[in-house]
């Protein structure tokens, strides 16, 4: 069965219609990458993935583990194993990354019926997966992003990702604003995670992410639709020559 | 727009929550007719068996406050209230006076059990035992009677006076005639008046010179009688050099009515002598549609009399239809200080009018405000704040920050924030934001799986965290609940 069957997805913001007829089917173990120039939909794909309430779906359907994604609200979908690493991460004030990631791995278990970790326990886990991105101990103890570098809060979003070891994790331009070597870290707390049983979606316009993570499939959006499939030679043209032949041909 | 719409669905729906404290207990009252007019007055203070002053002191305030009109001037909303449907005076009808815990009503200590209120002295033996700490004294009020007061003993050994006001009036006449509307004089306002007037009981504190007492003080309030009201005096004196830290917590069954609270706190503090006084206070806040409720019309005054004396007001406030009161500091010593750390809730239609003031007399003195409104629902939340500077006082601080949150579009936030600086040496600083919860901040939060609840729990936990922060460790977890709780409609 596949992970993720998207069918005709259209949706709209403000009125505005963003997404066209969306199709696109991903199955365990794969990695998707999605490019596009700016404003063709991509960040409007994963917020519909995700379930953010600014974004109407008018159109077409979305399956997940079979299941009807859109019915479900955004924090199930996020049980379910659905995963969003945020182009912009926002600060929450006074709230502790170890009480916010407490709350989320405790509410995950308690869908899936395990008892909630003990705070030795988590933080024991907290230590381990922190390593794998190298996450300050100090920014753990500070309010969720709030006054992290650009670095810091991309750093952030994968290691909340280690946490909560999404089926389906989706990387909207989480390599924008990253150094060389913050890209490394986050690429490689990105491939620990890859399993046969795990898929990704990697949105970016940059060339160097997928050096690291090497997507089987790419994708091109333009103006609200998926205009050209291919294999990892797809993204290379793209680094080659820019979009202008995808426009001149979808037009 | 469709999605805004949505969204504010959903914080509607959380931020319609239940009152968990609703219960009434069983327990026989009496409650003397209601009205009131000096023959009620006698009555209250012959049933205390008051020293003959103390009646005087009684009726020069009612009679002060006959002639008073009703303040008007708060941003609240009191319906008339009506003297004659109140009945001024109920206590647990009991055996002569507790003398122990065994002699308490059984249904008495059931309800501080539901409430959470450790009045057993073994169990808080255990937790000295345990942890090493020293625990907490309790003195527990329904309606107008004190019930018990734990720890006594081990207090009086370091010569601590912590004892219900009427047994005080009788045991230590002198020291409350000494300090008795020193701070709050009977004249002070119209409310204050009528306390003065009709006060049934209430805690009594004295902490002698150089004594650091040693545990939490703490007092539990509860209206239970239909039809009453409650008008309990707390004074706390600290004499040179001592330091102690009291806790005030509340509730209140639900009932259609409104319920009068009108209390008056006043705090004398000696020479270096520091006091922290915290409140949390969860007084029914009447129903989604806004019936009934308490209303809570308090006067709270702090007098730094002596030099490097120190008073920290904290106070958490989630109940109550109407909340007005302003915990203020009199900072009369030479470098005396005043802290002021504020958290109101309001939701429904919850109305709080409330604030501080910071009256510098003193020389160098200094102080310290931050408030946080939170308002959901139909609510209106004020700030109201006075920061005063007398000419002859060189060198003051002052730092105000007063923040607002609003939950709902249908909801208010203001502040009405006053500077009387009479000295040109001041340096007086005043911040203020208003916002609203931040769609993106709830949406980040559902994404990691934190439902609608937790998240806007986390997100207002997080914003009131600088205040509650200040409370006593016990207390500051109950804090937490209970600001989930007043802004959730998950209830236990």
């Amino acid at each position: 069965m596949s992970l993720l069957e998207i069918h005709n997805l259209h949706a709209s913001i403000g009125g505005k219609e963003i997404l066209r007829g969306i199709d696109l089917t991903i199955n365990p173990g794969e990695i998707h990458a999605v490019m596009g120039p700016n404003g063709a939909g991509k960040s409007t794909l994963s917020a519909i993935l995700t379930g953010n309430p600014a974004y109407t779906v008018t159109e077409g359907s979305i399956l997940y583990k079979g299941k009807d994604l859109l019915a479900m609200p955004p924090e199930q979908r996020s049980w379910e194993g659905i995963f969003l690493s945020f182009q912009y991460p926002v600060e929450i004030p006074g709230v502790s990354m170890v009480n916010f990631m407490r709350t989320a791995v405790n509410e995950h278990r308690k869908y899936n019926n395990q008892p909630a970790l003990s705070a030795t326990e988590f933080l024991r886990l907290m230590r381990e997966k922190r390593s794998v991105v190298q996450l300050d101990n100090k920014l753990a103890n500070r309010s969720v992003n709030e006054g992290f570098s650009g670095g810091e809060k991309k750093r952030n979003e994968i290691f909340q990702m280690a946490m909560l070891e999404p089926t389906l994790s989706i990387l909207d331009e989480t390599d924008s604003g990253l150094d060389v070597d913050a890209l490394r870290i986050v690429s490689d707390g990105v491939n620990r995670l890859k399993s046969a049983e795990r898929a990704s979606i990697v949105i970016t316009h940059y060339q160097k992410l997928l050096e690291y993570i090497e997507p089987q499939f790419v994708h091109i959006v333009y103006k609200g639709r998926i205009v050209e499939n291919g294999g990892p030679e797809l993204a290379n043209r793209i680094f080659a020559e820019g979009f202008d032949w995808v426009k001149e041909k979808a037009e | 727009m469709q999605e805004t719409e949505s969204s504010s669905d959903v914080l509607q729906e959380i931020t319609s929550s239940d009152y968990k404290y609703g219960f009434t207990t069983d327990i026989e009252t009496e409650v003397i007719p209601k009205g009131l007019n000096e023959d009620v007055i006698r009555l209250i203070s012959a049933k205390k068996g008051e020293p003959d002053w103390l009646l005087q002191f009684r009726l020069d305030a009612y009679r002060w406050w006959l002639k008073q009109p009703v303040p008007t001037w708060g941003h609240v909303k009191v319906a008339p209230i009506d003297y004659d449907k109140i009945s001024f005076y109920a206590a647990p009808k009991k055996k002569e006076g507790p003398k122990s815990m065994d002699e308490v009503d059984p249904e008495i200590v059931k309800t501080f059990d539901k409430l959470g209120i450790p009045l057993h002295e073994r169990e808080m033996l255990a937790g000295v035992q345990q942890e090493g700490t020293t625990g907490m004294a309790v003195d527990a009020i329904v309606d107008s009677e004190s019930q018990t007061t734990t720890y006594k003993d081990k207090l009086a050994e370091l010569g601590i006076i912590f004892c219900s006001f009427g047994e005080a009036v009788k045991a230590y006449p002198d020291l409350v005639k000494k300090y008795l509307g020193k701070v709050v004089p009977p004249r002070d306002n119209y409310y204050a008046a009528l306390n003065s007037a009709v006060f049934s009981d209430g805690s009594f504190v004295y902490i002698p010179k150089g004594v650091h007492c040693p545990m939490e003080l703490a007092s539990y309030f509860r209206i239970n009688a239909s039809g009453t009201g409650q008008f309990e005096r707390t004074l706390i004196v600290a004499d040179d050099d001592a330091y102690v830290s009291y806790l005030e917590g509340c509730t209140a069954p639900m009932r259609d009515e409104n319920q009068l609270h009108a209390a008056v706190v006043e705090i004398y503090v000696h020479d270096h002598a520091e006091v922290k006084y915290s409140t949390v206070q969860n007084w029914y806040p009447g129903d989604k549609d806004g019936k009934g409720g308490v209303y809570n019309l308090v006067t709270k005054r702090a007098l730094c009399a002596g030099d490097f004396s120190k008073i920290s007001w904290t106070q958490v406030e989630t109940g109550s239809a109407i909340t007005w009161k302003y915990p203020s500091c009199v900072l009369k010593g030479n470098n005396s200080s005043g802290e002021f750390y504020s958290v109101a809730v309001t939701n429904n239609y919850q109305e709080a009018d409330t604030g501080t003031k910071m009256i510098h007399l003193g020389k160098n003195s200094k102080s310290r405000i931050i408030s946080k409104g939170i308002s959901a629902g139909h609510s209106q939340n004020s700030y109201r704040g006075l920061v005063k500077v007398a000419p002859g006082a060189d060198g003051v601080r002052n730092y105000t920050q007063c923040d607002s949150l609003l939950l709902s579009n249908t909801s208010g936030a203001h502040t009405f924030p006053v500077m009387d600086i009479q000295n040109p040496t001041a340096v007086v600083e005043h911040e203020a934001t208003t916002s609203k919860i931040n769609e993106d901040q709830l949406f980040y939060c559902n994404q990691r799986g934190i439902g609608p609840e937790e998240a806007v729990g986390l997100i207002v936990g997080g914003y009131a965290k600088e205040v509650v922060a200040k409370l006593p460790m016990e207390f500051a977890v109950e804090a937490q609940k209970l600001l989930s709780l007043s802004i959730e409609n998950s209830v236990g």
